[in-house]
């Protein structure tokens, strides 16, 4: 049976990792190879690594940076921050991302979606979807496009991608929990995986957005960064719940 | 016993630099290569890639690399690895964008999978379970059920059962490894899948 994914996120900024509060307020957090080989060690499903100045700064993906860390990842990888093209999806892949992670690019031209899954299969093709208050936002939160998340995702499937990475701007590194209302709307109206992203404070949380929400897999940064709970905890915790892990 | 040289097939559809390191990690000397006359030198071949059928297709013919891997694999003995579309590359037939054919090793279509209910969502990404449904080299020391990483929305349908290795649950059932051969094909990622994955990668070196 196909499990569900305990993903933990990184959030990378200049030199090192950090952690803020709704896209905002961000505290470092330590090294990022360090935090990828506790990580492999650990034998985690799934990591998430996102650049998140990158589009702000103009530029794209570091890819000296991502190809150190691949080489200690023995699991799969997704990367994002700063993707605007499809040379740079080629880049990231070369380097040893599995997946990548398109964002804001994504809404500004539907080209490098399309593009993306056509050369390189939509399983590669992960689209980040940010919401606050149930309008997708870019430019990591910073500009409102005043359209429905549901829309989005569907426009998104449609175009090829492989997978949603659905993060709730409100809910972030705030670990009230996920936003499981628009999970839910997003994961009915798709048939591609979603990975939920944003609120997890509790091992309960990603139990609900799992059951009333229906992800496929749930992302978590401040909870593993903050708190002594592990993603390892997590899955033992869901299997418990009767939810299918691997452990 | 030296380093075995595994020859990586480069033809353009990425996704090397995992395969490379995870048989660095396991005590190869994997190299990476897109010219025939390379793979004279290899002890084994790796077929990786994640792409569209039709593009690997044309990709490899261009290069010769169709011909040149048939001859290495089934005259000179080359045991072989196909892994995610290089394994589905390995079929006679691949359905994924227009219908093209493959390397045509195996009597097998890729075809995409059909949701159910219970498992509707394609692609089919993440951890599942791979049992074997024969004694295999491959999967030695490897627990039936071991769960390995998967990505990925085609499949292989193999018309001679005889060539198939391993099963996964998925949108019913379908084949995850395939053997013809000194041929192996496996449908998840060994070099994602931590300790199994890497386990697999070892018995490889030995089959």
């Amino acid at each position: 049976m196909l499990k569900v994914r305990v993903i933990p996120t990184l959030l990378h900024k200049g030199f090192g990792l950090v952690k803020g509060v709704r896209f905002d307020s961000q505290r470092a957090v330590g090294s990022p190879m360090q935090a990828v080989k506790v990580y492999n060690l650990r034998n985690v499903d799934e990591l998430v690594f996102l650049d998140v100045t990158a589009t702000a700064e103009g530029r794209g993906p570091d890819l000296e940076l991502i190809d150190e860390l691949a080489d200690e990842c023995f699991m799969p990888l997704a990367v994002g921050g700063g993707v605007r093209s499809v040379d740079d999806v080629r880049s990231l892949l070369a380097v040893g991302a599995d997946k990548v992670v398109i964002g804001t690019a994504a809404l500004r031209t539907s080209d490098v979606v399309r593009e993306a899954a056509d050369r390189f299969g939509s399983q590669c093709v992960v689209v980040s979807i940010d919401c606050r208050d149930g309008e997708v936002c870019t430019k990591s939160g910073r500009v409102p496009t005043g359209r429905d998340p549901v829309d989005v995702a569907q426009m998104m499937e449609e175009l090829g991608a492989g997978e949603i990475l659905l993060q709730s701007i409100d809910s972030d590194g705030v670990m009230e929990g996920y936003d499981v209302e628009t999970v839910a709307r997003v994961a009915a109206a798709v048939s591609i995986p979603v990975i939920a992203s944003g609120g997890a404070g509790t091992f309960t949380h990603m139990a609900d957005v799992l059951r009333d929400g229906g992800a496929s897999a749930v992302a978590a940064a401040s909870m593993f960064h903050f708190t002594e709970q592990t993603p390892m905890e997590a899955k033992h915790y869901l299997a418990d719940q009767g939810f299918p892990v691997r452990v | 016993m030296a380093a075995q040289r595994i020859a990586i097939v480069d033809y353009g559809m990425c996704n090397l630099d995992s395969v490379r390191r995870a048989f660095e990690e396991v005590g190869a000397r994997p190299y990476v290569t897109d010219d025939p006359a390379d793979l004279d030198a290899a002890d084994r071949i790796v077929l990786p890639g994640v792409g569209a059928f039709p593009d690997a297709m044309r990709s490899l013919r261009s290069r010769g690399l169709d011909q040149a891997l048939a001859k290495q694999v089934f005259h000179e003995g080359a045991p072989f690895l196909g892994v995610c579309l290089g394994m589905q590359l390995m079929a006679a037939i691949g359905e994924e964008v227009e219908e093209t054919d493959g390397l045509g090793w195996i009597d097998a279509r890729c075809v995409r999978f059909v949701p159910t209910d219970v498992d509707r969502r394609v692609p089919h990404i993440g951890w599942n379970q791979v049992t074997p449904t024969v004694d295999s080299p491959l999967f030695v020391g490897i627990p039936p059920g071991a769960d390995f990483y998967f990505v990925h929305s085609f499949h292989v349908l193999c018309a001679d059962s005889g060539d198939v290795l391993a099963t996964t649950p998925y949108c019913d059932v379908f084949v995850s490894a395939v053997q013809h051969g000194q041929a192996f094909g496996v449908q998840f990622h060994p070099e994602k899948s931590q300790q199994w994955g890497l386990r697999l990668l070892r018995n490889f070196l030995a089959a």
